[in-house]
């Protein structure tokens, strides 16, 4: 037992330090692709439901495509690609050289077009639930579009989009995991490490999965309040049902 | 008088013609060209990449890949189907400890990484060596291939008894009610009106999980599968040709489409009836 807490400690000997840094990365990771994922899968919404036709096509394929590939897979298309993509961009430049992508941000950018084409998804029926009723309501008081969208229908169509973008955010959660495989020093990493080192593969492994697991229940704790601070004007501070 | 006049010729002057290029359709057109450009040049690629060589030498490797992940899905889904079926009724179940059996389960393989639940099994279990060998089971846990498949049946098994479930509250009451009161045991009614009500409205989901699950396969490449995946890092890291990773994003795209539009299709059958 002795044993086991000394591996875990923060000291010296112990894995505790790297994979609190483990974490660190994870969470920083994944929060830092929310509001980029969530922006272009809202602009993407709007894309799906335009009514110019040329507009629903380029972003029905957005979704189509970045839905169709496994996110794995799009990790290493986007590391590889992004990598290979711009040493040619610099060589049609004149200039030889070798481009390294910061794994982090080919993380976020992979992880940021899954999310978004899954946001957009949940947007676009988030706004089919909000009646048309509601849109002319805005205009007839004289609102201009900008601002029907801003006062009118976002508030409403983040109280709908609520639960489905609190699950698509557990999936990020979870994703953030396949950042490993690129060299990133996440969660998985950290413990992947010390299961080698330490030949306790089974006692960190179950620490990386325990810790993934109190990622998701804190997320639930602030997923609730969010909730209820969107619920705020349906029901003036009772309880929400 | 002649305000009368006026307003009529307001309502009666025809509309204004549409903008022909408004912002929308100027901003639609680039997008979509954008994308065209990117197919264009991917095919381009592909073709000015083509090397007969590498596609002989590759090319059935990626076959054999090809299959490894279609039977490791369809088992694990099968597999994980069957199991679900318990995990969704004690989920359902009066029992307080069957309920938070169930609920404990799922909440653990939804919860955590499918990364993660392949590497405790495979890895993590070979900390239990000389247990499972007193027990005779290290043949299984040793193979990294039995270890993928038990790691996706159980996460694929957790995701569908919680389709299963919703699906089996989602009919209603009255049903159960009616065939109770037609004399019927609680079996024939879950078996005979209950199940193949709920199956309908499980069916899509049933369809996401699978591609998800098809999506998921490709980690199996990090624990010495040689999958589609797996096939595609054994390429590169031969040849270091990007064209092997867009090879492996056609084909599983390719395959995505088609279950999707295998199950749009399978979903149009079994529910024409519900149509009016």
């Amino acid at each position: 037992m002795e044993y086991y807490a000394r591996l875990l400690s923060f000291g010296e000997g112990g894995w505790g330090t790297s994979i609190a840094h483990g974490v660190l990365i994870t969470i920083s990771l994944a929060l830092a692709t929310l509001p980029f994922g969530l922006l272009i899968g809202f602009l993407v919404a709007l894309g799906q439901q335009s009514k110019e036709r040329s507009v629903r096509l380029a972003a029905g394929i957005y979704t189509t495509v970045f839905r169709g590939l496994p996110e794995l897979l799009t990790m290493f298309l986007i590391y590889f690609g992004a990598q290979i993509g711009l040493e040619k961009l610099v060589a049609i430049l004149g200039i030889d050289a070798r481009i390294e992508i910061n794994s982090f941000a080919a993380g976020m950018l992979a992880l940021g077009v899954v999310f978004s084409s899954y946001a957009s998804e949940v947007f676009l029926s988030a706004f089919r639930a909000i009646p048309a009723g509601q849109y002319e309501a805005g205009y007839a008081i004289g609102l201009s579009n900008r601002l029907t969208m801003r006062k009118i229908i976002l508030p409403q169509l983040t109280r709908i989009a609520l639960p489905g973008l609190a699950n698509l955010w557990m999936v990020l959660l979870k994703d953030t995991s396949f950042i490993s495989v690129i060299g990133l020093a996440d969660i998985m990493r950290q413990t992947g490490i010390a299961a080698r080192v330490t030949k306790e593969a089974f006692l960190f492994y179950g620490i990386a999965c325990l810790l993934y697991l109190a990622l998701a229940i804190i997320s639930s704790f602030f997923i609730i309040r969010i909730e209820n601070w969107a619920y705020q004007s349906q029901n003036m501070g009772k309880g929400r049902a | 008088m002649t305000t009368v006049t006026s307003s009529d010729e307001a309502v009666l002057r025809p509309p204004a013609l549409p903008h022909r290029w408004t912002r929308a359709r100027v901003a639609g057109y680039f997008l979509v060209g954008l994308w065209l450009a990117f197919f264009i040049g991917l095919a381009i690629y592909l073709y000015g990449a083509w090397n007969i060589g590498l596609i002989e030498t590759y090319g059935p490797k990626y076959w054999s890949g090809l299959k490894t992940t279609l039977t490791l899905v369809a088992i694990s889904f099968l597999l994980g189907m069957i199991i679900s079926i318990p995990v969704a009724i004690a989920g359902l179940s009066k029992n307080r400890f069957a309920r938070r059996l169930s609920g404990g389960y799922v909440y653990f393989f939804r919860g955590t990484p499918l990364l993660a639940q392949v590497f405790l099994i495979y890895y993590g279990l070979g900390s239990f060596r000389p247990q499972l060998q007193d027990l005779g089971l290290w043949g299984f846990f040793r193979d990294a291939w039995s270890c993928a498949i038990l790691a996706f049946t159980l996460n694929t098994a957790a995701y569908q008894a919680v389709i299963l479930r919703g699906a089996i509250k989602s009919v209603s009451t009255g049903q159960w009610e009616a065939a109770s009161a037609l004399g019927l045991s609680k079996r024939v009614t879950f078996w005979k009106i209950i199940l193949p009500q709920a199956l309908i409205v499980a069916l899509r989901p049933y369809g996401n999980e699978l591609i998800l699950l098809l999506k998921g396969s490709a980690i199996v490449a990090i624990i010495t599968i040689y999958d589609l995946m797996g096939e595609t890092r054994r390429a590169y890291a031969q040849t270091f040709d990007f064209q092997t990773y867009l090879w492996a994003a056609v084909i599983y795209f390719v395959i995505v489409e088609l279950i999707r539009n295998l199950w749009d299709w399978i979903e149009r059958r079994l529910t024409r009836h519900l149509i009016r």
